[in-house]
């Protein structure tokens, strides 16, 4: 799995907030890029593999690590 | 938010007071209360209300006891059970009336597993069965039996290779299936289910409380249950239904009312008001489908196309007549149900911030559609089009509004 290249960490945040802040972060990365969200909502396991699908992004997948539960996601366009 | 609407007609007679004019005054919008959610509770049906006002004078004494008074008691709990039972075409004898939807639920689950318990301690059911049936199935569980969850499909349809594979494992005591999904509508294929568990010889349970009074349920269940207060009936009835034959035990302690099957004396009056209001909805539920199905599909068509970054969820076509869902990206649910009230409109959401829990819907969720930002609509016998209308016409822009405000626009 490729190595995220930077980390949004948006523990504490309520759906849809970290839904957002992949929106909001993902277009200004270079095509291709990783990221990890890490979201202790757990809207947010259903929200980011949904939102990732409804806008063509990649989702993937859940990386439960010693911060919680965490979400890869690649912009692919 | 019941509590408020009690409140508010218990100060009802004080309409003319000043300060009530002064907070109608300072409401920025005063449009007329739309209700549409009918999937939690229906108006009370005008026959309901006849009924339970006539049998709050005649149906008072107990039903069991041997007088006058008790003889009419039980003259009209006989007369609501042989309506409703010829309205589900079953025999009356199967029917029990239950205090609840929920404690007709829980009854149908850990009865339907108490009476198979020397075949197996396993239950299936769907991912996406209602909470009462879940929280029966973490009580079975919790006493060392177990649970197969089966899996829906993007629309929220019970996967039927997967269920025919759960239920022939060996030891299934029951499995249950709902009739339709109560949170996004979509009808399951109860016939094919019911066929793959009379192969391999296992009970079904199957929860029809948002299909009783609306849409017919098909054959090949063994136990049923439903909820009055879905079909305009009072709140505090359920149904139980154990067909012949079927091996059921009551879990509960022991009562000889209502065939052994839920204790206590029966709310006698809202009974007669849910068999009355049962056999009217479903005199008229192929008229209501037919008015509501066309209203349904114009909000699936309108919101998708003029609500910008929507889902709208649930199987297109094998759907429940009055029910619709859909989720707004980037909004949240809580925000976006207030803000539809203070236009006076009444409806659901499945989003965890509007949750006890909060935690998303399991519906939801075990779709893998888009939880946040989500409404339910559902309309019932009183809903009219220029509801639907009004509704459709405010969407867009409180959508439009609270994006605004979160800053969120073109993302």
């Amino acid at each position: 799995m490729t190595a995220p290249a930077e980390i949004l960490d948006c523990r504490g945040q309520r759906c849809p907030l970290p839904v957002i802040a992949v929106a909001r972060r993902l277009p200004e990365l270079p095509v291709g890029t990783v990221v990890r969200v890490l979201a202790d909502d757990p809207a947010a396991a259903v929200d980011l593999p949904a939102w990732c699908r409804m806008r063509g992004q990649e989702f993937l997948g859940t990386v439960t690590g010693p911060d919680g539960p965490a979400y890869d996601v690649r912009r692919r366009h | 938010m019941t509590g408020s609407t009690v409140l508010g007609s218990l100060s009802a007679p004080h309409r003319g007071d000043l300060g009530h004019t002064r907070a109608i005054a300072l409401t920025p919008v005063s449009a007329s209360p739309v209700y549409l959610d009918a999937a939690t509770a229906a108006p009370l049906h005008p026959v309901a209300r006849q009924a339970l006002l006539a049998a709050l004078d005649d149906g008072w004494a107990d039903p069991g006891k041997l007088y006058a008074q008790a003889r009419r008691a039980r003259q009209l709990l006989d007369a609501a059970r042989a309506a409703t039972a010829e309205t589900l075409g079953v025999r009356p004898d199967e029917l029990s009336f239950t205090p609840s939807g929920t404690a007709a639920a829980h009854g149908a689950v850990l009865g339907g597993l108490s009476g198979r318990r020397r075949v197996g301690t396993a239950l299936v059911h769907s991912a996406i069965e209602h909470s009462a049936v879940l929280h029966a199935a973490e009580r079975h569980v919790a006493g060392c039996g177990t649970a197969a969850e089966v899996p829906v499909d993007r629309l929220g349809r019970v996967d039927l290779d997967g269920w025919a594979e759960a239920v022939r494992a060996p030891g299934v005591a029951l499995a249950a299936l709902i009739a339709a999904s109560h949170e996004v509508g979509t009808v399951q294929p109860v016939a094919e289910a019911a066929a793959a568990c009379a192969e391999a010889g296992v009970p079904l349970y199957v929860d029809a409380a948002q299909a009783v009074g609306r849409v017919p349920v098909p054959a090949g269940w063994s136990v049923l249950s439903a909820s009055a207060h879905k079909w305009g009936g009072p709140p505090g009835v359920g149904l139980l239904v154990v067909r012949k034959g079927a091996r059921w035990e009551s879990p509960w302690p022991a009562d000889d009312r209502e065939s052994g099957r839920t204790p206590g004396t029966v709310n006698l009056p809202a009974v007669v008001a849910a068999a009355a209001s049962l056999r009217a909805a479903a005199a008229d539920a192929a008229a209501e489908a037919a008015r509501l199905t066309p209203l349904v599909d114009r909000i699936r068509a309108r919101v998708a196309a003029e609500v910008p970054d929507v889902e709208v969820v649930g199987d297109p076509h094998h759907r429940l007549p009055h029910l619709v869902t859909f989720s707004c990206l980037y909004v949240d649910g809580e925000a976006l149900l207030h803000a539809l009230d203070r236009r006076g409109f009444a409806v659901s959401s499945g989003s965890s911030c509007t949750s006890s829990t909060l935690r998303p819907s399991h519906v939801l969720e075990a779709m893998g559609v888009l939880s946040h930002g989500n409404v339910r609509v559902s309309l019932h016998r009183e809903t009219t089009e220029a509801d639907v209308e009004r509704f459709l016409a405010e969407l867009p822009g409180i959508v439009a509004d609270l994006r605004a405000e979160a800053g969120v626009v073109g993302l």
